[in-house]
Order: C-alpha cells, then structure tokens, then sequence
C-alpha cells in the first residue's frame, strides 16, 4: 500500500511530500484566522479543482458550469440541515446523488446528441445559469435573498453538525483533500483512468480499440458531479450563508478551473499547486495593495486573469510539469 | 475451411458516389486476404463497413457467424476485430506503453495484469525499448508499428490492416510481413489487409481480392490475380509482371 502510493515519485519528492503534510496538519498551531481561512480558500479550490480534472484532465471533457454541483449539494445539505435538522453526514448521502442526478443528465443530453467541444461547454454553462436563475426564484429555500444556516459559536466543537471554529473546518477541507487525491491517483492507475486518457486523446481511436465511449464519458460526468458535491456540502456550512448569485455564478464555475488549469490539466498535483500559487499570491497582493492605501475591488480577478497568461504563454502543460522535471519530483522515464 | 468474415453484396454510397457496389467475398479462418486496387476504389470504405464507422447501406456482413453490420466500432471490437487506420491515431499524449496498454484492458481488468502482454506486444513489435516515449515524438515508421501493436493487444480474431507498410522502407516492410506472418502462423490471428506495397501482399497474402470503382474485378490466388488482364489494365501496369 505505500509502496503503490509512493511508485513513480522520487525520495526528493516524497521527503517534500512529508515535509509539507507535516506543515499542513501543525498549521492551525501557528497561524492566526485570517491565515487560516486563506488555507481553508485554497484547499477549497485545491479539492473543487481536482474533482474538475477528473472530468477535463483525465476524460477530456471540458466543463465550465461545475458551479452547478457545488450549488446543488449546498442546498441539498443545507435545506435538510435548516429544516430538518438533519446532520451533514446524513445530508451529504442525499447531495451526492443530487449532483450525480444532475450530471446524468446533463451528460446524456450532450453524449446521447454528441455534442461535444466547446458546444459541450457551452451546455454546462447554460445548465448552471439555469439553476442560478432559477434558484432566484426558488422562494421556499430562500430565493435570491439566500439561505442561513443557525450560525455556530466559535467555542462550539460539534463535529456532528459541523457547527465550530475554523481549526475544524480546516481539517475537514485537508482530510477531504486528501481523500480526493488518492481517489483520483487509484483512478487514473485503473482501467477506467486509461479509458478516459484514451478518450481525451482521440475518440474514434477509443472506440476501435473495444471503448463504449459514451458509457466512460458518462462515467466521468458522474465520477466528477459527485466528488464535487462534498465541497458544495463544506461551503454551505462553512459559510453558512448560501446566494443563488454566488454559488451558482459563472465565476465561481471559472474559479473552480483555474487552480488545475494553472498547475497542469490532467496531472494530480496541479490542481494543488495552483490552487496554493493563486490564493497566496492573490491574498498578498491584496494585503500589500491595502497597505499602500488601495483598495481595488476585483483586483483579485484581475490578477488571475495576468497569472493565467503568464502560465498559459511560458509554461502551457502546467506549473506542476515543470516543477516536476526541473527539481527530480517524480521520476522521468528513459 | 469455414468463414471468419463474410461480406455479402455490400453497398455504400455517399451521395451520387457509389464507393463500394454490391461486393461480396469470404475470409476463410486463419487466412491472410488482401484488397488492392488503385487510389479510390472502395477500399477503406469497404473497411470502414467491416469495422463499424458506418452501415452499409446494403448487404451484410457476417463475423464469426453473426451479423455485424450496423454495430458500432467498440461493439465490433469487442467481438473481435481488431483494426488499424489508415491514416494514424496514436494517442499523441500518452507514452507507447500506455498507448498499447489501452488496448490491453480489452481483456484484462487492471492495468497490473495486462503489464506483462504489453511487453510481450512491444517486443513483438520492436517498441520495447521506446516504450517510455510519447507517441507524438515517433517517426512515422514507428507510430505505424504502434497503430499495430495497439490492435494486436486487443487480442482479435481477424486483425484489419489499412495500408500499415505505406511510407516504410523495404527493409521495414520486410519486418513488418515477418511480424503478421508470426502472428497469422503461431497465434492463429486471420488478417484482412488493404495495401498498395505490392512487395507486402505477394510475401502474405493466401488470397487476394481487386477492387476498382467500387466494384470487385478480379478474385483469387496471387498469381493467377496479377496475371489477370483486368487487374493489369487498371491497376498494377505491365511493370508488375516483371
């Protein structure tokens, strides 16, 4: 078993490796809030980002509207939280399917139509513009003035119902992290992960070598809708706020993308990688802009707009590629 | 010898084009049977039939004792034959290895499994040592040897080949006959061919089948084919008999 973990990653890599899960569980010790909840934002998008690329990366299949899943198992877990009092735990067994329920279709609509490409993309941004309008007006959840959760005192521990600070929820978010990297790496070593490699690569070769390419595409849709949902069921309680305006917004879709986009598509560290360089990095330079007396609203976005040049000019694969081969991380292949 | 493949009046017709007209032949098992003819004759069209691209839009086509046409290429596949393009489609990104171990999982359930048939491919097809490369950085030579050895790890019962010695040398050409007569010999393998390497089809082939405007023109053993003044007419020239 640790064995298959560490296969292919070099002792420089894996002393790195220890090094910085060490740092990751001793961080709450050390840093204040503030910090905190930039770790907690990058891990957010460190695990939204790995569920994504399991559908772009590894399948192929670009998805722009994965707010959608996020969105979905919100408010799934928070309704029957708020109204039913129903813990997380439980409510999550109903997120997911509702995810993976809204992928189905979403999948069979394009696969079944073959629509694909950018028209593929362009369905599942429409999909999550749907649910954001239509959430809007959903009045019994709240409508566009939102939905609230009781909000949990921060003496409060109680695992339960994920009422507590946020040393909590940041072990949550590093636990589910975690999760979804091995999950992702026994996928891609796996039959389907080859599959869906194949079917990125080239379709109509896929389906030569004996690959029902609509069956593994759907697959990826629902593997990807429901990793996704227990980010949307963390936000919720995290925040314990939920606005059809955020949470289904193409901006949280596009942000969801950026982090594996800029760490490297398809590979299971990158959506890590970037998640970490655009969260620090944006949070910085809002303290510095702040410091100097300005205060630019959306000079986050900008700034991800400048980095994402930059990586999609200078280094196209990904930061992680890169990284990789210049410092021995993993090894290279003859 | 019974029939692994029956084609049976077989048309196909884009638009006006009548690309393959009412052909019909048999693959015996365990024969190697070549369809030549010049550029434009139905050949690959009359593949892509056999291989599940498209239905023809009339006849029948038999494997192995069932009807086939008008299933989908993966289906087809999965009841054993195995096919290359004529025109490559490696998987550019992933390295040979992986490449052919995509094919590989055809029949085996974990990639841990089906390790030690890939290399047997890749030794097979003299890609073992590049098997850590991605297929993009191939020559042409070698990605026509990937396109191979990712069908022949599907393990199939006929093999399709459209013009795999196309763009290779005659010494390659030569191993590469020495490949299919190895799998047709030892492991049995029945293989269709389409070629335009006259040297490939006469070193292989046990039958050999002329197609021209769509329409089969000739059918037979090698020599009594190139020796058939319809063949030499539209296709092989007077140079051929040489």
């Amino acid at each position: 078993m640790i064995k298959w973990l560490f296969d292919g990653v070099t002792i420089g890599g894996q002393a790195l490796l220890a090094v910085i899960l060490a740092l990751a569980l001793a961080a709450p010790l050390f840093v204040d809030d503030y910090l905190l909840s930039v770790f907690i934002v990058t891990l957010y998008f460190a695990y939204t980002g790995q569920a994504w690329n399991v559908m772009m990366g590894f399948a192929g299949q670009l998805s722009l509207g994965h707010a959608i899943y996020v969105g979905l198992a919100a408010y799934t877990a928070a309704v029957l939280f708020v109204e039913l009092r129903i813990s997380p735990w439980i409510g999550i067994l109903a997120a997911i399917p509702v995810a993976v329920l809204c992928g189905a279709i979403i999948g069979f609509l394009a696969f079944r139509f073959r629509v694909a490409g950018v028209y593929f993309a362009i369905l599942t941004i429409a999909f999550a513009e749907f649910a954001r309008i239509g959430f809007d007006h959903f009045s019994a959840v709240g409508g566009s003035a939102g939905l609230f959760l009781p909000v949990a005192s921060y003496a409060k521990f109680d695992l339960w119902n994920l009422r507590g600070g946020p040393e909590m929820f940041y072990y949550l978010i590093l636990v589910m992290v975690i999760a979804v990297f091995l999950i992702c790496r026994a996928l891609m070593h796996s039959r389907v992960g080859y599959y869906w490699l194949a079917i990125r690569e080239d379709e109509q070769a896929a389906r030569a070598l004996g690959i029902d390419t609509f069956r593994y595409k759907m697959i990826a849709v629902l593997v990807s809708a429901g990793m996704t949902a227990p980010a949307g069921v963390f936000l919720a309680f995290y925040h314990n706020n939920l606005f059809p305006e955020q949470i289904f917004h193409i901006s949280q879709s596009i942000e969801i993308i950026l982090a594996p986009i800029i760490g490297g598509i398809g590979t299971l560290f990158g959506p890590i990688i970037g998640a970490a360089l655009l969260q620090w990095l944006a949070e910085s330079l809002r303290v510095g802009l702040e410091a100097v007396g300005i205060d630019v609203p959306g000079s986050k976005q900008v700034f991800f707009g400048v980095l994402l040049l930059l990586v999609v000019i200078a280094v196209p694969e990904g930061l992680w590629p890169w990284i990789a081969a210049k410092f021995r991380l993993t090894e290279r292949k003859p | 010898m019974t029939a692994l493949l029956t084609v049976d009046g077989v048309s196909k017709r884009f638009r006006g084009l009548v690309a393959v007209d009412n052909v019909s032949f048999e693959v015996p098992e365990g024969a190697i049977f070549a369809v030549i003819g010049p550029n434009g004759a139905g050949k690959t069209t009359l593949f892509n039939a056999i291989a599940g691209e498209f239905k023809p839009d009339g006849g029948s086509i038999v494997f192995a004792g069932e009807k086939i046409d008008g299933l989908s290429p993966d289906r087809i596949c999965r009841r054993g034959v195995g096919r290359t393009f004529q025109i490559v489609k490696p998987f550019p990104g992933l390295s040979v290895e992986d490449n052919v171990m995509v094919g590989a999982l055809l029949h085996r359930r974990t990639p841990r499994d089906a390790r030690e048939w890939v290399h047997q491919v890749l030794e097979r097809l003299d890609l073992h040592d590049k098997r850590h490369q991605l297929a993009s950085a191939l020559t042409l030579p070698d990605r026509k040897r990937l396109e191979v050895a990712r069908a022949i790890a599907t393990e199939p019962k006929l093999l399709l080949l459209d013009e795999v010695m196309a763009g290779l040398r005659p010494t390659e050409t030569d191993r590469m006959v020495e490949v299919f007569r190895r799998l047709n010999k030892e492991h049995g393998v029945t293989i269709l061919l389409i070629e335009h390497v006259m040297r490939a089809v006469m070193a292989l082939a046990s039958h050999i089948l002329v197609l021209h405007h769509g329409a089969a023109i000739a059918e037979g053993a090698p020599e009594e084919v190139v020796r058939d003044q319809a063949v030499i007419d539209s296709y092989l020239g007077a140079e051929a008999l040489i």
